[in-house]
C-alpha cells in the first residue's frame, strides 16, 4: 500500500519530465545525430555515426560539421531565414495591433459575452487549419470570389493579383495566428485590475493617456507571451508560404522541407533545423530569463 | 459659505433592478470628516463611486463647492479617492506613484519634485522613494495611496475603508494619524466603513445607510444618544429595546410590560419602544429580597458574566425578556462579586429611556 503510494508520488512527480524527455529531448537528440552525419544514396540516406569496419576490424567515427559549414557559406539559406524572421516579425506585429483591441474590449465584458467571444473564437479550428488556408486561395486569386465581385460590380476591368506574393503570405499567417495572439492576452488582461485605471482617472489622467502610462506598461507580459506564441511558429512556417505564397521570396520552413523531400538531404535539412533552434530558441530563453528576472523590477 | 459644500440631491443609482442607492441627499459641511456607514450592500460604496465619477447615477445632481459635477468625468473632478485596495501602480516606485497625477497639472519639474517630497515628509515616507509598491509594509502602502490623493490638494478626499487592510493594533493607531492629518490640512474627507467603532470614532458626522437609504445623520453622539430607529440603536453599540404600552387606567401614562418602566405624558406618543443603553444600567446584588414594584427599577437573574477589563458584561433575565448590563470597573475596592445565577437589582434614571 505505502510502496504503491510512493510509486504513485514518483510517477506524479517525474512524469512531465518522461514525456519531455521523450517527446523533446530524444527526437531533437536524432536531429542532431543526422545534422551531424554524412548523407549518402539510401535509406535512411545517412551514413552512421559509429559503424564496424569489417575488414580493418575497427570503429569508423562518421561525425562531420560540413552540413553547418555548407549551409553558412551559402547566402541563399540565410536570406531565406531572414525572410521567415521578416514575415514573422511584421505578422506578430500585425497580430498584436489587431488582437489587442479585441482581447481587451472582451476581457472588460460581462462574463456572457465574453463565453460566447471564447467560443467564436475557437470555431474556426473545428475546420482543418489547411482548409482554412485554401478558402483564403478561393477567396483571393485571379477567378476568385473577391475579383467576381469587384468585376460584376464594374469597379475594375481586370483581376487584381492579390495571390502568390509576400502580402497574401502575410495576411494568411495574420488570419491563422491571431487567436494564438488574443488568447494570452486575453487571459492576461481579464486578471486586470479597473481599479488601476480608475485610479488613474481620478488622479487626473485622461482615458487615452492612462493606456500608455497605465494599461500597456502591465500587459507587457501578456504582450510578450501571446508574441512568442505567434512569432516563433511563424519563423517555421512552411505550409501558408506553400500554398499562398509566390516565388518572391524564399522562408526557412520550405528550405527544410525542400531538402528533405526534393533533396532527399536529411544531414542538410537537420542541420538548417538545428541551426534555426540555435538563432531563434536561444536568444529567446535568454531574453525571457532576463525580462523574468530584471525586467518587471526595472521600469 | 460653510454649509453644502458637498450637495448630493436626490440621487438614484440601480444596477439591474437592483435598488442600490434611492433618492439619497445629503449635504457635507467643508473641512468636515463625514462617514457614511452600512453593512455591506448598504449603497454607500456606490454612493461614493457616484462623487468620485465612475458611476453616473440614474437621477439626481451632486454639487461640490457651489459647482455641479454630474456630468463631469472623473479625470475633471476636483477630488481624489482613496481605494480600500489602494489601487498603487506596480509598475512604478514610491515617488513616481505619488507625483503621478501631478505630472498632468501642468506643473514645471521643480514643482512637482517639491510637493512630492513635502508629502513623503508628512506622511514620514521619506527615504522609501524608490521603493517598489510590492516592497513596502501594509501600513506604508496605505500612506502611499494617502499621500497620492494628497498632493493633488484635492477639494474633497474620498476614502473607501481606508483602514480596512490593516491589523487591529495599527488600524487604531493609524486613525488618531488620519483625523490629524485631516484636522491640519482641513480637507473635507467622505470615508466609507461597515466599522461602527471606526466611524464613531473618526467622524465629526455621518450617515448610516441601509437598503439604499440613508436611516440618520448626526455626530457620534446623536446617532448613539438619539437613534431614529431599532436598527439604528442595534447596529451601533449594544442596544437593550423593551415594548411600551398604554396603561389601561391612565391615558397619559404608558409602561413596558416587561419591565418597570412608566412614562408620564401628555403628548400621545406614535412611539411603541424604548431603547435604555446597557451602560447606563446600575446593578447590585439583591440582598434583601424586598420585591416591591418600584418605578424604573427590576429585579433578575444573571445569565452571562463576561469579564472585559475596562468593563464586565452582564445578561440579565426578567420576567420574560433579557438585557445587557455594562458595568465599568472603576475602582479596584468596588467588589460587586456577582457570579452566575445570583439575583440582582438593576435601576436606571428616567433620562436613560430613550423612546425609538
Amino acid at each position: 500500500m505505502i510502496d504503491g503510494f510512493k510509486n504513485f508520488k514518483f510517477w506524479y512527480v517525474f512524469s512531465p519530465y518522461f514525456w519531455l524527455v521523450l517527446f523533446f529531448f530524444i527526437p531533437l537528440a536524432i536531429i542532431l545525430k543526422i545534422s551531424l552525419s554524412v548523407s549518402e544514396w539510401g535509406m535512411p540516406p545517412y551514413k552512421k555515426l559509429f559503424s564496424l569496419n569489417e575488414a580493418t576490424g575497427s570503429f569508423d567515427l562518421n561525425i562531420t560539421f560540413s552540413n553547418y559549414a555548407f549551409i553558412f557559406s551559402d547566402s541563399y539559406y540565410f536570406q531565406s531565414y531572414l525572410n521567415s524572421i521578416s514575415l514573422a516579425f511584421t505578422s506578430t506585429l500585425i497580430c498584436l495591433i489587431i488582437g489587442y483591441p479585441i482581447a481587451f474590449y472582451v476581457a472588460k465584458s460581462k462574463p456572457k459575452i465574453r463565453n460566447l467571444f471564447l467560443v467564436l473564437l475557437v470555431i474556426p479550428f473545428w475546420t482543418s487549419f489547411l482548409l482554412r488556408v485554401y478558402a483564403w486561395k478561393v477567396l483571393l486569386q485571379g477567378n476568385g470570389l473577391i475579383n467576381n465581385i469587384l468585376i460584376n460590380l464594374n469597379l475594375i476591368d481586370e483581376p487584381l493579383s492579390m495571390m502568390y506574393n509576400h502580402y497574401s503570405v502575410i495576411l494568411g499567417v495574420v488570419y491563422t495566428y491571431l487567436p494564438f495572439m488574443i488568447l494570452p492576452l486575453y487571459g492576461f488582461l481579464v486578471k486586470f485590475d479597473l481599479r488601476l485605471i480608475e485610479a488613474s482617472h481620478d488622479l487626473g489622467v485622461r482615458p487615452i493617456k492612462t493606456f500608455f502610462k497605465i494599461i500597456l506598461p502591465l500587459s507587457i507580459p501578456g504582450i510578450i507571451a501571446g508574441s512568442m506564441l505567434v512569432f516563433i511558429p511563424v519563423v517555421g512556417e512552411f505550409v501558408i508560404p506553400e500554398l499562398l505564397g509566390g516565388s518572391d521570396k524564399l522562408y526557412f520552413g520550405k528550405m527544410i522541407f525542400d531538402e528533405f523531400f526534393v533533396n532527399r538531404d536529411w544531414p542538410i535539412a537537420s542541420a538548417l533545423a538545428m541551426s534555426g533552434i540555435l538563432f531563434l530558441a536561444i536568444p529567446i530563453m535568454v531574453f525571457q530569463l532576463a525580462y523574468q528576472k530584471y525586467g518587471l523590477k526595472n521600469e | 459659505m460653510k454649509e453644502g459644500f458637498l450637495k448630493i440631491q436626490n440621487v438614484s443609482k440601480s444596477f439591474n433592478d437592483i435598488q442600490a442607492l434611492k433618492n439619497v441627499s445629503l449635504e457635507i459641511k467643508k473641512s468636515e470628516l463625514f462617514s457614511l456607514l452600512g453593512s455591506s450592500g448598504c449603497g454607500k460604496s456606490t454612493l461614493l463611486r457616484i462623487i468620485a465619477g465612475f458611476e453616473k447615477p440614474d437621477s439626481g445632481r451632486i454639487y461640490l463647492d457651489g459647482e455641479d459635477i454630474t456630468d463631469l468625468p472623473p479625470y475633471n473632478r476636483p477630488l481624489n479617492i482613496m481605494f480600500q485596495s489602494y489601487a498603487l501602480f506596480p509598475h512604478l516606485n514610491v515617488f513616481k506613484n505619488i507625483s503621478f497625477g501631478l505630472k498632468e497639472d501642468r506643473l514645471d519639474t521643480n514643482t512637482i519634485n517639491q510637493r512630492t517630497d513635502e508629502i513623503l515628509k508628512l506622511l514620514e515616507l521619506d527615504g522609501l522613494e524608490n521603493r517598489k509598491i510590492d516592497e513596502l509594509s501594509g501600513g506604508q502602502q496605505q500612506r502611499v495611496a494617502l499621500a497620492r490623493c494628497l498632493v493633488k490638494k484635492p477639494k474633497l478626499l474620498l476614502l473607501d475603508e481606508p483602514l480596512a487592510a490593516l491589523d487591529k493594533k495599527l488600524r487604531i493607531q493609524t486613525q488618531f494619524e488620519l483625523v490629524n492629518l485631516q484636522y491640519r490640512l482641513g480637507i473635507t474627507f467622505i470615508i466609507v466603513t461597515h466599522d461602527q467603532e471606526e466611524a464613531m470614532s473618526l467622524s465629526d458626522r455621518m450617515a448610516i445607510m441601509q437598503d439604499g437609504n440613508v436611516l440618520q445623520i448626526g455626530n457620534p453622539v446623536e446617532i448613539y444618544e438619539k437613534p431614529n430607529n431599532e436598527y439604528i440603536a442595534k447596529f451601533i453599540g449594544t442596544a437593550n429595546i423593551f415594548k411600551l404600552e398604554k396603561n389601561p387606567n391612565n391615558n397619559e401614562s404608558y409602561f413596558s410590560p416587561d419591565l418597570n418602566i412608566q412614562i408620564q405624558t401628555k403628548n400621545i406618543l406614535d412611539k411603541s419602544q424604548c431603547l435604555i443603553r446597557p451602560e447606563k444600567i446600575k446593578i447590585k446584588k439583591n440582598e434583601i429580597k424586598e420585591n416591591t414594584q418600584e418605578i424604573n427599577k427590576c429585579f433578575g437573574i444573571v445569565k452571562e458574566v463576561a469579564y472585559l477589563g475596562s468593563y464586565t458584561k452582564y445578561l440579565i433575565q426578567s420576567n420574560n425578556c433579557n438585557f445587557y448590563v455594562f458595568h465599568a470597573n472603576n475602582s479596584i475596592s468596588e467588589k460587586l462579586n456577582i457570579k452566575w445565577d445570583d439575583e440582582v437589582e438593576c435601576s436606571w434614571d428616567h433620562g436613560a429611556i430613550y423612546l425609538l
